[in-house]
């Protein structure tokens, strides 16, 4: 085993540090050390977290921190934010509401920026969550914005994702995607303090109601739950509900791994195919320039796309497999 | 897209004083010259700056300081750095600092000093000269 991977077993934390930054700078000598870390995971439970700005997921993460650290588990957290589309840059700002955990050697947090990389981000948020749980945190809290799909999707690979909202968003409620209202495993009505709660309470419970299709023959129904991050009111039951969510994953996989779902290791392995095919044959032509004389010429009208297309991938394809 | 090493910055503000509006500043500028910032809120310890910069993997620190504490905030958490093994990490300071500070904080291993005079452009610049990206 490389040192590396024997440091992050042992939990230091600047080679864990480091390892996630090279996972997300998509640097290719991390595969080597995700393949030998790799039986060394599948023991944390992964927590996703999403709503939309500001309803207070981070300053909720924050006392799940403390409630689980009560309870003497370790917990680590990766805490995502979009990238400026305009500079390639982003202000990472999570971890000003967890703050008094940053001397806490049971909790480890890192930011993560979404970057560009289409469908990259599940993948690369789902190494880190291995490096993380190699490191031996008994949960691993995954937070992201959800607005895009590549935020939801991230989210949706946890165990137990939650939906936060918070009263008064009226119509945006019903806006809310019916496909994130589908992934919630738990829905939180945060800012449960301000005027409108039962009304959101209500509105969010007709909504999953009526998507109760999906759930037919589940014995899961998603809890909707009140709760005031800021005060710490509400977290206690809402962290119950969790462990009740994981009793329910436990029995349902009769007690297997939960990565070893069936479901979830079709999902997974899709997705880290596709994007290998996409490193290993878009990342090349980009580099040699062909996409974009291939861009040029659909621009000024001298081919089609679909022959481009064909002109490219076809090649690729025949040197990649040879 | 593989390949890319982004410059990741820690933007801090040590001490007492209430104030983080310099802070957001220049974090906006760092987001807006590509880097990614880490913004990690008002009264930090030294202590818990650096731990937090380990955690994220950061190039370089950024701390701000108006309320006079810089004297010790900034020396210590170079200090700090060093007896984590984590001293490849650049600081650089920012803030009122008197001039006749400058010298001895440069002594004690802030690399930059940047004062009100300092246009953010040229922050940016110094940054992308003077920090490389891992
Ligand atoms: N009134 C009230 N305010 C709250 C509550 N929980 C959080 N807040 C406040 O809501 C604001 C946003 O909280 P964050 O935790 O940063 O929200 P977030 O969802 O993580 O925000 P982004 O990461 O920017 O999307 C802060 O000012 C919190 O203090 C609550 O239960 N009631
Ligand atoms: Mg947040």
């Amino acid at each position: 085993m490389s040192s590396v991977s024997e440091k992050v077993i042992a939990g230091d934390v600047r080679t864990v540090a480091r390892l996630i930054r090279d996972i997300d700078d998509g640097m290719p000598n991390v595969r080597e050390v995700l393949k030998e870390l790799y039986p060394a995971t599948g023991n944390a439970y992964v927590i996703g977290i999403t709503g939309a700005p500001g309803v207070g997921k981070s300053t909720l993460v924050d006392q799940m921190i403390s409630h689980l650290r009560e309870d003497n588990k370790t917990v680590g957290v990766l805490a995502v934010d979009p990238t400026s589309p305009f500079s390639g840059g982003a202000i990472l700002g999570d971890r000003i509401r967890m703050q008094r955990h940053s001397m806490d050697e049971g909790v480890f947090i890192r930011s993560m920026a979404t970057r560009g990389h289409f469908g990259g981000l599940t993948l690369s948020t789902r190494s880190a969550i291995d490096v993380l749980d190699a490191m031996g945190k008994d949960y691993i809290i995954v937070e992201t914005v959800g607005v895009g799909q590549d935020e939801v999707d991230v989210v949706k690979s946890a165990h137990t994702t939650v939906i936060v909202v918070i009263p008064g968003m009226g119509d945006d409620i019903q806006a809310i995607k019916a496909g994130i209202l589908e992934i919630g495993d738990i829905f939180l009505i945060n800012k449960a303090d301000r005027e409108g709660a039962d009304k959101t309470l209500s509105d969010l419970r007709l909504m999953t109601d009526m998507d109760q299709k999906k759930h037919e023959g589940d014995k899961w129904t998603p809890p909707i739950l009140k709760a005031q991050a800021v005060f710490d009111t509400g977290v206690a039951e809402f962290l119950e509900e969790i462990e009740k969510h994981r009793k329910y994953l436990l029995d349902i996989t009769e007690g297997l791994q939960f990565r070893k779902d069936k479901h979830r290791v079709q999902e997974e392995l899709r997705d880290m195919m596709k994007n290998r095919l996409i490193e290993e044959v878009l990342d090349g032509l980009t580099e040699t320039g062909e996409f974009e004389k291939a861009v040029d010429s659909i621009v000024e009208g001298k081919l089609d796309p679909y022959t481009a297309c064909d002109n490219i991938v076809l090649p690729a394809l025949a040197t990649n497999t040879r | 897209m593989v390949n890319k090493r982004r410059i990741r910055v820690m933007v801090a503000k040590p001490g007492l004083d209430g104030h983080d509006r310099g802070a957001r500043i220049i974090a906006r500028a760092y987001r807006d010259a590509g880097f990614e910032v880490v913004y990690s809120g008002l009264h930090q310890t030294p202590e818990e700056i650096v731990e937090a910069s380990i955690q994220e993997d950061v190039d370089m620190i950024g701390l701000s300081s108006l309320a006079g504490a810089h004297n010790y905030l900034f020396p210590r958490t170079v200090e700090l750095l060093r007896e984590k093994g984590a001293d490849d990490i650049i600081v650089c300071g920012g803030g009122i600092i008197p001039d006749e500070d400058i010298p001895v904080l440069k002594e004690k291993g802030i690399k930059e000093i940047f004062t009100p005079g300092t246009t953010l452009d040229n922050i940016v610049k110094w940054v992308k000269e003077n920090v490389k990206p891992r």
